[in-house]
């Protein structure tokens, strides 16, 4: 199944604007807290653990997530526009797995 | 029947239900949350207190969004804010949000930079039940201030 994020990011900015960046991932969440209702067992814990927002290779933002957060994350954020570049998104999965974005703006 | 045998008849049944009653809702929590018990505000407050190292925690520049009734705790929206210029030498590091009623405190915590520009951040939750949240957050220059807010949830959300 592919997973692919969905994010929306303005395509340009002018130089020292806050912008606004969504982004929304496809993920169950499971908490571990769920019963199989075929087994009566418990289904293990496979949650996204950690988001990064990065510009240019820079640390912009980040999430540490716990299993309250609800399935398909979704998170919402600022940054403020100062050079042209490319954001990097990742998200961790449980497990070490790590799916990655990229988006582009220009900052004029 | 009289009335003073009323009321004792009325007592008892009382009784008799908040036992029972009771017996049905402990069965029913432990069904939504097999083998665990929903957290307490003492839980949160423990937490907190993890987060910003036992350091008072102020009111002011924290706001939080969040609708007064959540229809589905499967999928609550929140949107947190927090008052600050966002400029190198003062900015907001942390935004943490602590659930008083799921059955852990723990939900999310936010990590910003002064080039997230503008200290606002939104995201959904899973809520189990009608409880508070807190948004606690941690500033540049060590300070903490928080802000609780309850939220009523008609449908918990711990699936399952």
């Amino acid at each position: 199944m592919a997973k692919k994020p969905r994010v929306k990011v303005p395509k340009s900015a002018k130089k020292g604007e806050i912008i606004q960046v969504k982004t929304l991932f496809s993920h169950k969440m499971e908490t571990g807290l769920r019963k199989d209702k075929k087994t009566g067992k418990l289904i293990p814990r496979k949650i996204i653990n950690k988001f990064e927002c990065l510009f240019n290779g820079k640390p912009v933002f980040s999430a540490d997530i716990h299993p309250a957060v609800a399935a398909n994350p979704y998170f919402a954020f600022n940054c403020r526009a100062e050079e042209s570049g490319a954001f990097e998104f990742k998200w961790h999965e449980d497990g070490g797995k790590v799916i990655t974005a990229k988006r582009e703006m220009k900052v004029s | 029947m009289t009335e003073s045998n009323k009321t004792a008849a009325m007592m008892e049944r009382r009784d008799f239900l908040a036992v029972a009653g009771s017996g049905v809702i402990a069965l029913m929590a432990t069904a939504m949350v097999p083998g665990k018990a929903f957290a307490k505000p003492e839980d949160a407050a423990k937490l907190i207190s993890e987060y910003t190292g036992g350091k008072t925690v102020q009111d002011g520049k924290v706001s939080l969004k969040l609708p007064q009734i959540a229809e589905n705790g499967n999928t609550v929206p929140v949107t947190v804010m927090v008052d600050s210029p966002m400029t190198a030498d003062n900015y907001v590091k942390k935004i943490h949000l602590v659930s008083e009623g799921n059955p852990t405190p723990y939900v999310v915590s936010f990590n910003l930079t002064p080039q997230s520009g503008k200290a606002e951040v939104s995201a959904r939750m899973r809520m189990a039940k009608t409880q508070n949240v807190v948004a606690v957050a941690e500033m540049s220059d060590g300070s903490f201030f928080a802000t609780k807010k309850q939220i009523k949830v008609t449908i918990g959300g711990c699936g399952g």
